[in-house]
């Protein structure tokens, strides 16, 4: 396989590496996510039931509210956040989260980045460079959800605040 | 990004560390977007409900108001949107106290920020609406797609850390919808029916906010026939921006950018598609998938007076099955019980909100209190967002939802 190295025309934050997870929907933090247990809970999103935590998130654009200013960087304080976000096109509210966040975010490539990167390959997200590099395809697709509570399912729990 | 020397001692901690805090992440969010510089604004508008926050945000909230160098102060008039509860009722909504501790502390953290708690996503109607050219930072979704277009302000999409950080230092990165050449449109629809009821101008907003795309697109709409009132350009307009996270559109003839459609570039675009009344009823039709209702909202967005009093009319002479809040602001609230609006949606067995929004106040946590599941509404807006809450929302007409409240079951 020839490399694939992608470069942004925005990027923010550190560099990271991790899988990635790949879909052509929008995201919103409040729209799309059950919090809580880290995992796509949008009936309609393809990733519905994947956990979000720990991974590269490459999705077409930022949708919805502005609420995910917040909740990334309440998703960073319980480390139930995914490493990074990598976009076609970003709007202000996810750049702000991140940055609040202290999440790693490219955004705006070339070519469409859900179509050049491979649904869970192993990426490097380097926002110093604004390049999106894939390490490795995967194996596999993606692990199941890795749920908060060691539970295989995504019925709510409720933290201790 | 360039500084003056005012932003430059922000930056270097002589003005505190709030206000260098706040221009840090300005210049973090500037640089990303390739700001110049900063544009002074007028009016900052704040989303900050506790379920967005978490328990982090509200440490970060205190720790800003709490900087201690006595220079900590808003220095525009800032507002905030709706909290997370309507506090005199949040037992009855099955709210915990953990939740109504967190926006309490929130609260004192803003009031000794300077912020004023209007609590409210309906400013525009009811506080201080923006006008054309004033540059704002605007945070809820629906406040910046109504000023932008209907009032013909300026603002981008600007979250809750990012308006707070306007308020203390009275600027905002310029880019995005500060700029002219992004408020020229980008994408072109001709509308073939125009929408009577409110949930059919929010699923008219849905339709063209899907079908547009990004933030960045800006759609120029042909064929609205009259002139809409603002609480139809309201429904409208927070449905764009939550389905397509529009956050600026044109209505030729209507809104003060778009007199003539070649005012924003329109007519050099070829029509993208033609709307017609099958699509709206289309996006309705898509959330329909339950007789059965367990409980029946209005919100997303506050409600004006006269919705109010819409509400109020329907409710004459019924007795509900079911629960029915409906929400307004805390502007509205007294209005609507000097005029006797509230007693009159009381007596029917509603429930009369102030302060809040549905979708802001836990809405997962009260689906599970309350054993709410399928839930009828008027708001497209409240639709998009409340799938991902567990809820099956169903999309009718205010007359629709009040019946479903007296019978159990949407028609």
């Amino acid at each position: 396989m020839s490399e694939i190295v992608l470069t942004a025309r925005h990027a923010l934050g550190k560099k990271v590496s991790a899988q990635a997870l790949v879909a052509k929907d929008g995201f919103s933090a409040r729209y799309d996510l059950n919090r809580l247990e880290g995992v796509f809970s949008r009936p309609s999103h393809r990733l519905v039931g994947q956990s979000y935590v720990g991974r590269v998130l490459v999705l077409d654009t930022a949708k919805g509210g502005v609420a995910s200013a917040w909740m990334l960087h309440e998703m960073q304080s319980r480390n139930m956040a995914p490493v990074a976000i990598v976009f076609n096109t970003v709007n202000p509210i996810l750049a702000q989260g991140a940055a609040l966040g202290d999440i790693a975010m490219l955004a705006g490539f070339d070519r469409d980045v859900t179509d050049a990167i491979p649904h869970g390959a192993f990426v490097e997200v380097d926002p110093g460079t604004k390049t999106l590099r894939v390490l490795r395809a995967a194996a596999d697709e993606p692990a199941p959800a890795r749920f908060a509570h060691g539970e295989q399912s995504t019925s709510t729990v409720h933290l201790k605040r | 990004m360039q500084l003056n020397d005012e932003e430059t001692a922000m930056l270097n901690g002589e003005f505190g560390k709030t206000l260098q805090m706040a221009i840090r992440h300005q210049l973090q969010v500037g640089a990303f977007f390739g700001a110049r510089d900063f544009v002074p604004v007028t009016q900052a508008h704040i989303m900050a409900d506790t379920e967005s926050l978490g328990q982090a945000g509200v440490v970060w909230l205190e720790r800003l108001s709490e900087a201690g160098d006595g220079r900590h102060t808003v220095r525009i008039p800032t507002i905030t949107d709706p909290r997370g509860t309507d506090f005199s009722k949040a037992n009855d909504l099955g709210q915990r106290d953990w939740m109504v501790e967190l926006e309490q502390r929130t609260v004192r953290a803003f009031e000794r920020l300077g912020v004023s708690m209007t609590d409210t996503c309906i400013n525009y109607q009811t506080v201080l609406a923006a006008t054309r050219g004033e540059h704002v930072a605007f945070g809820d979704t629906g406040v910046v797609v109504y000023s932008n277009s209907v009032n013909g302000a300026r603002t981008n999409f600007e979250g809750g850390p990012s308006a707070v950080s306007a308020g203390l230092t009275g600027r905002t990165p310029r880019y995005g919808f500060h700029l002219d050449a992004n408020r020229q449109a980008t994408i072109r629809f001709r509308v073939d029916f125009t929408p009577r009821t409110l949930d059919e101008w929010g699923a008219l907003g849905g339709v063209i906010g899907r079908l547009s795309g990004n933030y960045w697109q800006v759609p120029v709409i042909e064929g609205i026939e009259g002139a809409p009132t603002s609480d139809q350009l309201k429904h409208f307009g927070a449905a764009i921006a939550s389905f397509g996270s529009i956050a600026l559109f044109h209505m030729v003839g209507i809104t003060p950018e778009a007199t003539r459609i070649e005012d924003v570039g329109g007519d050099r675009l070829t029509v993208h598609h033609r709307i017609g009344r099958g699509e709206i009823e289309a996006l309705a039709a898509g959330y329909a998938v339950s007789k059965q209702v367990d409980v029946v909202v209005f919100s997303a967005p506050q409600l004006s007076l006269y919705e109010l009093r819409a509400l109020a009319q329907l409710c004459d002479g019924r007795k509900f099955k079911l629960p029915l809040l409906a929400v307004t602001s805390p502007q509205v609230a007294p209005d609507a019980e000097r005029f006797g609006y509230t007693g009159r949606i009381e007596r029917a067995g509603g429930t009369l909100l102030a302060g809040m929004c549905f979708y802001q106040s836990y809405a997962r946590e009260m689906s599970e209190a309350n054993g709410w599941k399928t839930l009828a509404t008027n708001s497209a807006k409240l639709v998009n967002i409340l799938g991902g809450y567990g809820y099956t929302p169903m999309l009718a007409s205010m007359r629709a939802c009040v019946h479903a409240a007296e019978t159990g079951e949407l028609e």
